[in-house]
């Protein structure tokens, strides 16, 4: 690891060579555009934050910029009274965590199948997954397929859909061809059957490509606020993301129910908090997971996409 | 990249395959009968047993039952474009109406409007996106250029991070800047001119494109450049040490070494780039509709959705849905083909 950092840093010149003042200047405008560049992608999240811990009446006004003033944390106790929120937040963590385990368990489980040699008719049976790949037929029929199932409105569209993933089952069956039959074998001899190979050897085997599956899904999980859209048009199975979306494009809506007194908690309560607040505290609820799993993820994030490109 | 990999990835299972079909003669030692043996994986071992590779089989059943109800069963779907089909009615109690939906679309001169508004849209979108996709590589390359790792890594990482934010929170972020009444852009400018007449940045119809591509880039620039920057890690460090030896500035080996390492990556995304022209997703733009900006904003995709889950229109949007899925395969196709020709003829990959 400290040597390949070693090995990295000659590529910029300077390191070996001297520095003439061109590169200093050249330098200087990288280092500005990159730094540029980053806060812009990372100050917004924290304008979110700070907005959602302000005085309301100031945010109302748009008056917070760059620090926050008159700091609480009441708008995210009052927000989670607002009727829907917080069922939402949990469908959308159940969904992500039933979603993602189904996901990787089924495709995994297709990835191993798909490895094996003795298959009966393998050939087929692969094109078979991958030719759904490139078959799409459109939106429409696509619904109406769901609504014949009588998925519509039904929650648990969200955790079965895509529980087969083509291109993460390459993913799994080329990570599977790498690592080599002959634990398996050993496996074999031992009498295992095709359930214990599987859940003994190759999930632990494969933790790596697994992690990061299951790192992607989640977030598409977290992330997806279409499907509500469009598949559960009675507003009882809403996601944090889909909520948020409705709140935004009624925003004056929202205002006037604040303003009525129409949001009331379970004690019957007004809630004070003004449409401002709800907007940047259910944001920052809505993308606080993502933000805080983040940099943990990071790597898994990186060596999924390294997966995809170098593998083939 | 998706479709790039995967066409790799095909290909590589069934260089196994072929592998393992050769071996098979040396490892049964019985090498006349092969090819008589056509069937490798039987149902029943000869004892009358499962054999192992049917059982297997009948393992993934359900998973292939699934994938044939879920990915196989919409094709059925697809008839609905020749009915005449109104939503609380059975399908068969629906006039059978032939082509009539497809003529319409070219025929009817409202329908005509709309079609080449929305394809204007979607080719004016995908294309400019295409043609600026050059923008990762050159992000990766200044990126490298950083000689301060610790900056470099917390830029690389900063910068990654709207890939994965959704786009409901993206818009969220983008009302909060931009909107007429909320946004904190009008908030300054009213602040500092009195007489400032505030401005629906996000409704507003002008520039539409060019402002979903950029929110677009802001999402997935840093995201995009990964790629690139592991393919720079990967050239061999002599190549810039031979160049300084050589004389070479910062520019010249970027320009000698950095740049033709990655063209081949650069042409083959370009080139996938073609394959998705017709097809935006609606995930980005449906965030972002407003009624005010459908003129500038509305593609193929988010038509059909519009139409057909918005209106009713089932027929007419399957109609529409159908010729877009041709085309697509078409373009799929041919960009494919062009880019497995150029990866073969390079080598690189």
């Amino acid at each position: 690891m400290k040597k390949k950092k070693k090995d990295l840093d000659m590529i910029s010149s300077g390191v070996n060579g001297k520095r003439s003042p061109g590169d200093v200047v050249a330098d200087v405008i990288i280092y500005i555009v990159f730094g540029l560049f980053a806060f812009a992608c990372f100050w917004p999240f924290y304008y979110l934050f700070i907005n959602s811990i302000s005085n309301n009446d100031l945010v109302e006004n748009g008056r917070i910029l760059f620090t926050p003033v008159g700091v609480h944390f009441d708008n995210y106790s009052r927000v989670m009274k607002i009727g829907g929120i917080g069922r939402a937040a949990l469908i959308s963590v159940i969904r992500t965590v039933v979603g993602t385990v189904l996901h990787v368990l089924c495709t995994s489980f297709m990835g191993y199948v798909m490895s094996r040699q003795e298959l009966w008719h393998r050939k087929f049976c692969y094109r078979y997954v991958i030719v759904t790949m490139y078959l799409s037929v459109g939106l429409i029929p696509v619904y109406m397929n769901i609504r014949s199932l009588g998925l519509i409105n039904n929650p648990i569209l969200y955790v079965i859909s895509g529980i087969v993933g083509p291109y993460n089952m390459i993913l799994v069956k080329t990570y599977v061809e790498s690592i080599g039959q002959s634990l398996e074998e050993s496996a074999v001899i031992d009498g295992a059957g095709y359930t214990t190979r599987f859940t003994r050897i190759i999930l632990p085997l494969c933790k790596p490509v697994l992690a990061s599956i299951a790192v992607f899904r989640a977030v598409g999980e977290w992330n997806a606020y279409m499907d509500t859209i469009i598949y559960m048009p009675n507003g009882k199975w809403e996601t944090l993301q889909s909520l948020l979306f409705k709140y935004l494009n009624q925003a004056t809506a929202l205002a006037k129910m604040l303003e009525r007194g129409d949001i009331l908690d379970e004690m019957g309560q007004t809630v004070s908090i003004s449409p401002a607040g709800v907007r940047y505290t259910l944001t920052f609820i809505t993308v606080f997971p993502i933000l805080l799993v983040y940099p943990y993820f990071q790597r898994f994030f990186t060596k999924g996409i390294m997966l995809g490109a170098v593998k083939g | 990249m998706r479709n790039q990999t995967s066409a790799k990835e095909r290909k590589g299972g069934e260089d196994f395959v072929k592998k393992k079909k050769e071996n098979v003669p040396v490892t049964n030692a019985t090498g006349t009968i092969v090819p008589n043996k056509k069937k490798k994986n039987p149902i029943l071992t000869k004892d009358g047993k499962l054999a192992p590779g049917f059982r297997l089989f009948l393992m993934a059943l359900p998973l292939f039952v699934y994938i044939f109800i879920f990915a196989y069963r919409p094709v059925a779907g697809l008839r609905y474009a020749f009915y005449n089909y109104k939503p609380p009615k059975n399908l068969t109690d629906c006039d059978f109406v032939g082509f009539q939906h497809f003529t319409n679309l070219v025929t009817n001169p409202a329908m005509q409007k709309n079609i080449v508004r929305v394809v204007k849209n979607t080719l004016g979108m995908a294309l400019l996106g295409t043609a600026l996709n050059w923008i990762p590589m050159v992000f990766a390359m200044f990126l490298m250029e950083i000689r301060h790792i610790k900056y470099r890594k917390l830029v690389q990482i900063i910068t990654t991070i709207p890939n994965f934010i959704s786009w409901v929170i993206i818009y969220s972020i983008a009302f909060s800047l931009f909107s007429s009444s909320y946004g904190m852009l009008n908030n300054v400018l009213s602040a500092i001119n009195e007489n400032w007449q505030r401005v629906n940045f996000l409704g507003d119809p002008s520039h539409m494109w060019i402002k979903m591509w950029a929110w677009g880039t802001w999402k997935g620039l840093g995201y995009g450049a990964i790629v690139y920057i592991s393919t720079i890690t990967g050239i061999d460090q002599e190549l810039y040490e031979a160049a300084s030896i050589d004389g070479a500035g910062r520019f010249q080996k970027m320009r000698y070494i950095t740049l033709p390492a990655l063209i081949p990556l650069y042409i083959v995304l370009f080139v996938m780039g073609f394959a998705n022209l017709f097809s935006s997703g609606v995930d980005k733009l449906y965030a972002f509709q407003t009624s005010l900006n459908r003129e500038t904003l509305e593609t193929i995709d988010l038509y059909i959705f519009n139409q057909g889950i918005g209106s009713g229109n089932f027929s007419m949007s399957t109609a529409v849905g159908i010729v877009q899925s041709i085309v697509s395969l078409v373009l799929l196709t041919v960009a494919n083909n062009v880019s497995k020709r150029f990866r073969e003829g390079q080598g690189v990959f």
